[in-house]
């Protein structure tokens, strides 16, 4: 079973680098970019069969590790 | 004193604490590796070097949180045993629980490397004894990542227990945006744990125990540790 965590600051956390990449953006001339907010996407093979074990799984690897859930929002998907 | 200094992939300033730690207590700390599961007897202090840690990988500090020896860090920090986290060690001490809140990417997106003064907090602490409440000490920060961010409800234990060690200031003792060198909530430098017995913070007091390399300000940290242990 495959998984993909993607893992997003939450709103009202200030993101520099996100900021930087919003003033790359304009400097390149590419117009309408409102604003960007950077995260980190984890691609994961699982040994687990089971869905609800697999969904566990890695709700217990984002709460442990793969998150911060002090500023972090991560999100699972089971991807087949 | 019995020291002992963490050593993880990356820490590279665990020389550094640990000269300061013989020069002011007269005894070498042991160097600890990473993927020990227990401190030696008898450790009176746990220090988290700075450094970069796994290579700031994943988040700073987050991987080095999760290393075999933390477990023994924090049962020794639960037993009341003393923990000194500088700079990357403030970082992994957060990760690892130790400490509430986080530090994020400093504001101005720069890597931060220079002298700054900062205010002494409370002074009846194992760290701070040999100090003065107020006073203004001035070391050397350097950090990319040293801006301190929590919850609202973790900000105000901190003010209402006076949990915040250090902040952030000019010559005059003067707190401020202009003197706050990474965007840190209420110019926090350095913060305690709820029984005082673990300090984080982003500056180096390590840099300056010794006049020849330019400051003496740092050396009370260790004094107070010496004192107190």
């Amino acid at each position: 079973m495959k998984a993909r965590v993607t893992v997003t600051l939450k709103s009202g956390v200030l993101d520099p680098q996100g900021k930087a990449i919003e003033g790359a953006l304009a400097s390149l001339g590419l117009e309408g970019f409102a604003s960007v907010r950077q995260g980190k996407v984890f691609d994961i093979d699982l040994d687990i069969n089971d869905q609800g074990t697999a969904e566990a799984a890695l709700k217990a690897a984002c709460e442990k590790l793969l998150a911060n859930t002090v500023v972090e929002n991560y999100r699972v998907e089971l991807v087949g | 004193m019995k020291s002992a200094v963490i050593v993880f992939p990356g820490s590279n300033r665990e020389r550094d604490v640990g000269t300061a730690l013989s020069s002011v207590t007269g005894r070498e700390p042991a160097y600890v590796w990473h993927a020990e599961t227990a401190l030696p007897d008898g450790t009176d202090l746990v220090v988290l070097p700075g450094g970069f840690s796994y290579g700031d990988y994943l988040r700073c500090g987050a991987i080095a949180a999760r290393a075999p020896v933390m477990d023994a860090v924090r049962a020794h920090a639960a037993r009341g045993g003393l923990v000194l986290g500088i700079c990357n060690g403030f970082q992994i001490a957060c990760e690892a629980g130790l400490l509430p809140g986080v530090l994020m990417r400093n504001v101005n997106r720069r890597f931060v490397c220079k002298r700054q003064h900062l205010k002494v907090g409370r002074t009846d602490t194992p760290f701070t004894s040999r100090y003065r409440a107020g006073q203004v000490i001035d070391v050397c920060i350097a950090h990319g990542e040293g801006n301190y961010v929590a919850d609202a409800a973790t900000m105000q234990r901190l003010q209402d227990k006076d949990l915040i060690a250090f902040r952030y200031c000019d010559a005059d003792g003067e707190v401020s945006d202009a003197a706050n060198p990474n965007g840190s909530i209420n110019a926090i430098a350095g913060i305690y744990s709820e029984k005082l017995n673990v300090l984080g913070l982003m500056p180096h007091p390590e840099n300056f125990v010794d006049a020849l390399v330019g400051g003496t300000d740092g050396r009370g940290l260790f004094e107070s540790l010496a004192k107190a242990a």
